[in-house]
């Protein structure tokens, strides 16, 4: 009984942050976990499921009344505290760096704790790397799908083809100190205007 | 030089003294860059006090006194050396509560002692109709909501947790959940009252100031050891803040203040569902001023961290059960205000301070002028709507009389 894992639940909004953390748990032989991605009735489902340790995201507004729920059930010998090792603000500060927070069991050994804590924060950061460069990324399709436009509006207005027109667009460009992007967006912003006040 | 100090805040009106201080320059004017970071718990404002990502913050008037008593997971010590203005709470129910109250007592308009009224037969007709519990959200165990919301129901003969459930819910949520029935009302600061009227999830049926005029709600919460160490930057703080005050009390700037807190980095909300509080039109008909305004962040020295104020909650959290009454819980409660601090800067500036730390709340019916450290200063009317006096001299007794 000592060496089982403790049972964790996780709260997170975000179903699929909340599933790549619960993957981590089951990868480091955590066969106990428990994901909730809504707050609705969530005093009932730790009264049922008595987790050693809850993971919460920073980001969710219920955390005032989850740690109301745990003072209520303080009342029924179930008493479950903040994470936190009072002198090991380092850890704290790198789970609040990450957007996440952990509450456990009164009494669970710190160490059963932090491997655990640790997955969740490497889990979260990787899942906001993950979320920037999809950002970027989006930005940049973006920004193609408007070079393309802008190099089809020249090619019908001036009869030229698709290599003339971006060359046209590149020079525009240098010409007005300006990125290509900036040209073509003009250029598509004013053809459409311009279109919309013909009709 | 230029201190940058990152403070957090959650999207509510009574931030705006914080919010001013850096949009309107007086943060700046004081060599200070505010870095306003809004959070969506107050369990999230602690964490982050206590971490240190925060040097300041927006908080609720208890939260220092149950830090610095221990109910809290950190042995962060925190201080409040000003206060963030008087009032900005109200109490809102869903209409088919308000209809069972107006059925029962025919309730109307936003008297604290009628409403009680109301309610208190709604509640002695639910017992002996066998109905199900009336619930009510606040946003924060230790908050004045709280406390405000189960003063009000004891002194109307409603017996709070055995009579009404109480839970906690954010301030965001409130009004979805009063519209879908989760909930028969909620006490929240604005604009939460104003949000939930406008949404027709529910009415406001009184508010902080009717229950207590002249009462405390939202502190600059600081770590101790911060304060200790950048005394200097504390006080041009205060002083920022103070000017920010000043200039969100002025009713030709509340349009502007409205349009401010509104915005999408801040509140988020619609300009009209803010200034309803700022003018004290939210109010209704009864006209503002008299000392009844809704939210007072300036006159009336509603940013003077009265240690009274910090020994009310403290009696309040013990009433309720948080914490046990000894002389030296009531001491950390009391230091846990700072208008030591307070006075000494505001002094420095020619700002006319109370030359007492603490005063008899519900003492004053009317405004009246006091004695300060320099000029006139007006206060009050301070009282309870009950008539109850609290007089921080009879801790013990005052504690004593209490029932649940």
């Amino acid at each position: 009984m000592t060496d089982r894992l403790p049972s964790v639940l996780i709260i997170d909004e975000n179903a699929t942050r909340a599933s790549i953390i619960e993957a981590g748990l089951a990868a480091a032989g955590h066969s106990q976990v428990m994901v909730i991605n809504e707050m609705h009735g969530i005093a009932a489902k730790i009264a049922l499921h008595e987790p050693d340790v809850i993971v919460i995201d920073l980001e969710n507004p219920n955390r005032d009344m989850l740690e109301s729920i745990f003072q209520l059930s303080r009342a029924v010998k179930r008493p479950i505290a903040m994470f936190v090792d009072r002198s090991d603000t380092e850890a704290m500060q790198s789970a609040i760096d990450a957007g996440v927070s952990a509450y456990v069991v009164d009494g669970l050994r710190q160490e059963r704790v932090k491997s655990i804590l640790d997955m969740a924060i490497s889990r979260f950061n990787a899942f906001s790397r993950l979320e920037r460069e999809l950002k970027e990324a989006r930005g940049a399709l973006e920004q193609r799908k408007v070079i393309d436009q802008a190099k089809g509006l020249i090619m019908t207005s001036r009869g030229v083809d698709e290599d003339a027109a971006y060359k046209l667009l590149r020079k525009a460009a240098m010409n007005t100190n300006r990125k290509i992007v900036d040209v073509a967006e003009s250029l598509v912003m004013s053809a459409r205007l311009l279109g919309d006040e013909g009709k | 030089m230029i201190t940058e100090l990152s403070a957090g805040f959650l999207p509510l009106t009574d931030s705006a003294i914080l919010i001013a201080a850096k949009e309107r320059g007086f943060a700046e004017a004081e060599g200070i860059a505010l870095n306003l970071v809004r959070e969506t718990s107050w369990a999230n404002v602690r964490d982050k006090l206590a971490v240190g990502q925060f040097e300041i913050s927006h908080a609720l008037a208890p939260m220092p006194i149950a830090a610095n008593l221990g109910l809290t997971p950190f042995d962060t010590r925190l201080i409040a050396p000003m206060a963030l203005g008087l009032g900005g709470n109200a109490i809102t129910v869903s209409t088919a509560l308000l209809a069972k109250m107006q059925d029962e007592s025919g309730f109307l308009g936003l008297d604290a002692e009628a409403a009680g009224r109301a309610l208190a037969d709604v509640v002695a007709a639910g017992r002996s109709g066998g109905d199900k519990l009336l619930q009510f959200g606040v946003v924060h165990p230790f908050s004045g909501h709280n406390f405000e919301l189960r003063y009000w129901l004891s002194a109307s003969g409603i017996t709070p947790d055995s009579d009404i459930e109480i839970v906690i819910l954010p301030p965001s949520l409130m009004a979805d959940a009063l519209a879908s029935g989760q909930i028969d009302g909620y006490c929240v600061g604005e604009p939460w009252n104003s949000v939930g009227v406008a949404r027709g999830a529910g009415h406001i049926i009184t508010t902080k100031s009717s229950i207590w005029a002249s009462s405390p709600e939202k502190v600059l919460a600081v770590r101790e050891d911060w304060a200790g160490e950048n005394a200097e930057t504390l006080h041009a703080l205060l002083r920022a803040l103070y000017r920010s005050a000043e200039w969100c009390g002025q009713p030709e700037n509340h349009s502007e203040l409205a349009a401010l807190l509104g915005s999408p980095a801040y509140l988020g909300q619609p300009a009209e569902f803010i200034l309803p509080a700022l003018d004290g039109s939210i109010l209704g008909a009864s006209p503002p001023g008299g000392g009844r305004d809704f939210f007072q962040p300036h006159a009336r020295a509603a940013t003077f961290p009265w240690q009274s104020h910090a020994l009310w909650f403290y009696s309040q959290m013990v009433r309720s059960g948080y914490v046990g009454h000894s002389a030296a819980h009531a001491e950390i409660a009391r230091q846990s205000y700072r208008p030591d601090i307070y006075r000494a800067v505001m002094t420095g500036i020619g700002v006319p301070v109370p030359s007492a730390n603490s005063k008899v709340e519900g003492a004053l019916k009317e405004m009246v002028a006091v004695g300060a450290s320099s000029q006139f200063l007006y206060l009050g009317p301070d009282g309870f709507f009950d008539g109850a006096v609290f007089d921080p001299d009879r801790l013990d007794a005052y504690i004593a009389s209490q029932t649940a």
